[in-house]
């Protein structure tokens, strides 16, 4: 028991470092409070999904980047729309607020500046991931233990 | 925010977990799998049957199969069928359900266009559960009054 009590209070420090640090905001806590006994992996699916969204838009911009013939501005800008789009929706702040940056730097039409906030966003987005995962295997391991996911508010 | 009739202070007054309607069904139209997985999570979690279409061709070919559903929440961007052209369409068939738009983009101009196509409401991505739970209760309106 006292093995569970300690895992469910590394979780819930850990939790709370994520909103503190910026990794994610209230969206995400939302998400949370709509995991029930019917879908008790929906935070973990609705990451996976964002998961293989960032990396193929991520790789469409890096590619767009890279062409010699000219950068095609309005591909990025649909990129980073979509990304912005679903990471508000996840509640991914960090990784959002990099969207908002390089938005404007696509809107100018500024590859260098483009380039930059492309390797912040991938920064962003490793960090979460990593953040993230750290998080769902503690999920796992009191659930294995025996305990239950403590809600963290 | 824009629609006919919400007021920032009317999106305060109820709770998701009041607003329980095991009568109404809903139609997430949005080509992101995350979204359509999100919103059917959250609509379902209120009670609606939910189904899901990735973008408006499919969902305005749904309607013309005979399905009808209370809620249409309507992405703007989609390939195929964008939002504007689906809502269109579906007003044109004499659709009445309450068609939502959902948009990443904010500019006015953009929910202007998208209101103009015939949405009911017009929201920015993502929904929240007090935009949620606003948009059923006005379902819940809509219905008792017919």
């Amino acid at each position: 028991m006292d093995f569970v009590n300690q895992l469910q209070r590394k979780f819930i420090d850990y939790s709370s470092s994520l909103h503190r640090e910026g990794i994610v905001d209230d969206q995400f806590t939302q998400l949370r409070k709509l995991e029930d006994e019917n879908s008790p992996h929906f935070v973990m699916e609705v990451a996976s999904l964002f998961f293989e969204d960032c990396e193929k838009l991520i790789n469409n911009m890096a590619i767009a980047l890279e062409q010699k013939q000219g950068v095609d501005f309005k591909q990025i800008d649909e990129c980073i729309h979509q990304l912005k789009g679903s990471s508000s929706s996840i509640g991914a702040m960090r990784v959002k607020n990099a969207c908002i940056a390089f938005r404007s730097f696509s809107d100018a039409q500024n590859r260098e500046g483009c380039l930059r906030c492309l390797q912040q966003l991938s920064h962003e987005y490793s960090l979460l991931k990593n953040k993230l995962q750290t998080l769902f295997l503690l999920e796992q391991q009191i659930v294995a233990a025996g305990g239950s996911i403590p809600r963290v508010h | 925010m824009s629609g006919n009739g919400a007021s920032s202070s009317s999106l305060n007054m109820i709770s998701g977990e009041d607003v329980v309607n095991n009568n109404l069904s809903a139609l997430v139209v949005d080509d992101s799998p995350l979204l359509r997985l999100l919103h059917d999570i959250h609509l379902k979690k209120y009670g609606l049957k939910v189904q899901v279409a990735e973008n408006g061709k499919v969902a305005v070919d749904l309607f013309h199969l005979g399905a009808s559903f209370d809620l249409v929440l309507m992405d703007k961007e989609m390939p195929v069928m964008n939002g504007v052209e689906a809502t269109k369409e579906l007003r044109a068939m004499g659709v009445t359900s309450m068609i939502v738009g959902v948009t990443s983009k904010n500019g006015p101009g953009e929910q202007q266009a998208f209101m103009e196509a015939g949405l009911d409401y017009c929201f920015e991505k993502p929904l929240t559960p007090e935009i949620i739970s606003f948009l059923l209760e006005e379902l819940n309106k809509h219905n008792n009054k017919n």
